[in-house]
């Protein structure tokens, strides 16, 4: 079954055209990130779906319903926010009760929903304690244990790990696929950070200025992105480009070459000095300017002394190129 | 903490700044106190010596005691004000909310419209609302009171309010609608609980103002079932003899219930003016 199907969205703020035309299925049981760059209005389609926004035109289907006149609350489903959005007057037990409470659903099935989601998120501890007496990796978890005892047939995140330092993040991040793993449920997640898409998606939904630029799994964008911004957008560090015509092709494309694909060589195809280098430990990533938009960057793996304003030969092979045209569009 | 707040200099110039403007403001309420508790003579012989075993006297207060009306003045002033603030709160917090939160045609327009009574004194309408008050027959009531008061307070909360409330987490509102509350239990029980501070401000900047009116007591409820108490005192002024004990006690007691009010409203108040610089 589909959990979600939006035909034709449109938004507009006034005269600002936010969402353009947005044609999506999410399946039962997926996860599905909407990534882009802030101002794409990936947070709009969010807040559109929850019913927070009502979209221009087009239709929003969850669960097999048309809900664009339902509220928010009937919708069947739950979000979890960048900001927690914990009620500051209530404990954690009636944060999470809240909307059961809401509901009017008997006490006895609120309790078990409760302990089934604390025990879940290893929250047992703190049920009885204010928001203002969490740190915010807990904050986080209530959160989401708020939106795991409606049972939603969707859930909805809102770029949740934004606010969480970098340790807490990544065990956050494994917290919530495990949690995808254990409900099964289908899950819309938003953020601008491509490495939670990569690891967290079964569906990454790329956005630019309110349009869908491709859809796909995590290895298909990034081993067959559509258009170059795509191509550019995903990977870390990010593709590198080079006119074709420096390297024998037509005068008006462009060709991409991913940075762990190149190699320092004693002779290649192009060359220029080196103008940085980041040594990661487990890799080192060396900046080349090649006289281009931006300098090429070489990712090597392992320890890599290079000193800067050495000029280095790049080599790689043409099968691990992509070619796009000035306008952005993937030639094959 | 940075040394240079920490520099004794400093820290001595700005108590000693602080603590002559307290001197300057206390001292007209410091002299009505004492000398409430003076006989007349001694007033007017040594108005700032504290009272002693010879010259004091409780004769002003017995006076005011007396005069059987003052508890009602006072009773009539605390309804007036405190009946007041409660809808300027409760009204300027709802016009507020709508103002900050929602997007309709004309939303600015409104916030403009209902902020132009703060450049605008409601005194100046006093002769129409007077005609107003006749012709719907509240004059002498202390409901006109209160709705000429609600009137002349709104407009200041709701600029301060819907400021605040604009400020109130976006996502926290959201939180609340997904849960399924209703706007008005989001107003009610998560936004207004946040804004107290801000209430707390309005409050007090509304409160001095009503709590001391004399115009609209004298205009529209000179009756004496409905004076309040600035109006009340005006009885011991006379044209030609006027008693200073039963005035000067009158206005020691009028503080008391002031003070109590800001006393309450102060914590809030003191967060209330530095939440919005510093957040």
């Amino acid at each position: 079954m589909t959990a979600l199907t939006l035909s034709n969205v449109n938004k507009s703020f006034g005269a600002v055209h936010v969402l353009k035309d947005i044609n999506l299925s999410v399946e039962e049981g997926e996860f599905v990130v909407f990534v882009g760059p802030s101002g794409c209005g990936k947070s709009t389609l969010l807040r559109v779906i929850a019913g927070l926004e009502d979209a221009t035109s087009g239709i929003i289907d969850i669960g097999g319903t048309v809900v664009n006149t339902v509220p928010p609350a009937k919708r069947g489903i739950a979000m979890v926010f960048q900001s927690y959005a914990l009620y500051p007057h209530l404990n954690v037990r009636d944060n999470m009760a809240l909307a059961l409470k809401q509901e009017k659903r008997p006490k006895a099935e609120i309790e078990k929903r409760v302990a089934e989601a604390s025990r879940m998120l290893s929250l047992e501890a703190y049920l009885n304690r204010r928001p203002a007496e969490l740190s915010g990796g807990q904050r986080q978890r209530v959160a989401i244990g708020r939106a795991v005892v409606r049972e939603p047939k969707l859930f909805l995140f809102d770029e949740p790990l934004s606010n969480l330092d970098a340790a807490l993040r990544m065990n956050t991040r494994l917290e919530i696929a495990k949690l995808h793993r254990q409900l099964a449920a289908s899950m819309i997640y938003v953020t601008h950070d491509q490495t939670e898409a990569m690891t967290l998606a079964d569906k990454i939904v790329v956005l630019r200025d309110g349009r869908v630029e491709q859809v796909g799994s995590p290895m298909e964008l990034y081993n067959n992105p559509a258009n170059r911004f795509v191509a550019e957008f995903l990977g870390s560090p990010s593709m590198n480009f080079v006119p074709a015509e420096r390297l024998g092709g037509p005068a008006d494309q462009e060709i991409g070459i991913r940075p762990e694909h190149v190699q320092i060589a004693e002779s290649g195809v192009l060359s220029g000095p080196v103008v940085h280098v980041e040594q990661l430990g487990g890799d080192t990533n060396i900046l080349v300017d090649i006289g281009y938009e931006m300098p090429f960057t070489v990712r090597m793996f392992g320890q890599y002394p290079v000193g800067t304003g050495t000029t280095v030969n790049l080599a790689f092979s043409t099968e691990n190129t992509y070619r796009f045209t000035r306008d952005g569009v993937r030639q094959v | 903490m940075n040394k240079a707040r920490q520099n004794p200099v400093n820290v001595i110039a700005a108590h000693g700044a602080l603590i002559l403007y307290t001197l300057i403001a206390l001292f007209p309420v410091f002299v009505i106190v004492i000398n409430s508790f003076k006989s007349r003579r001694d007033i007017f012989r040594e108005p700032l010596a504290l009272p002693d075993a010879d010259s004091f006297s409780m004769i002003g207060y017995q006076t005011v005691l007396k005069q059987g009306d003052f508890f009602l003045y006072f009773q009539n002033s605390l309804i007036v004000t405190v009946c007041s603030l409660f809808f300027i709160l409760l009204f300027g917090a709802m016009a507020a909310f709508a103002l900050s939160e929602y997007r309709f045609k004309g939303n600015t327009l409104m916030g403009l419209y209902l902020a132009l009574g703060i450049m605008i004194p409601i005194r100046i309408g006093t002769v129409a609302i007077l005609d107003l008050m006749v012709q719907t027959g509240l004059v002498n009531t202390l409901f006109a009171l209160i709705l000429v008061y609600t009137a002349q307070g709104l407009p200041l909360a709701v600029f301060i309010l819907s400021e605040f409330m604009r400020q109130v987490s976006e996502d926290l509102k959201n939180a609340g609608r997904i849960d399924g509350l209703s706007e008005y239990t989001i107003f009610f029980r998560l936004v207004l609980p946040l804004v107290r501070p801000a209430m707390a401000t309005v409050a007090v900047f509304n409160m001095i103002p009503i709590w001391n009116d004399l115009w609209f007591p004298l205009i529209l409820a000179p009756a004496e079932e409905t004076k309040t108490l600035t109006l009340g005192s005006q009885v011991f002024i006379g044209q030609f003899v006027t008693d200073w004990n039963a005035v000067l006690s009158a206005l020691s007691l009028a503080i008391l219930p002031v003070m109590a009010l800001y006393v309450i409203f102060s914590r809030q108040l003191i967060r209330g003016i530095t939440s919005g610089a510093v957040k």
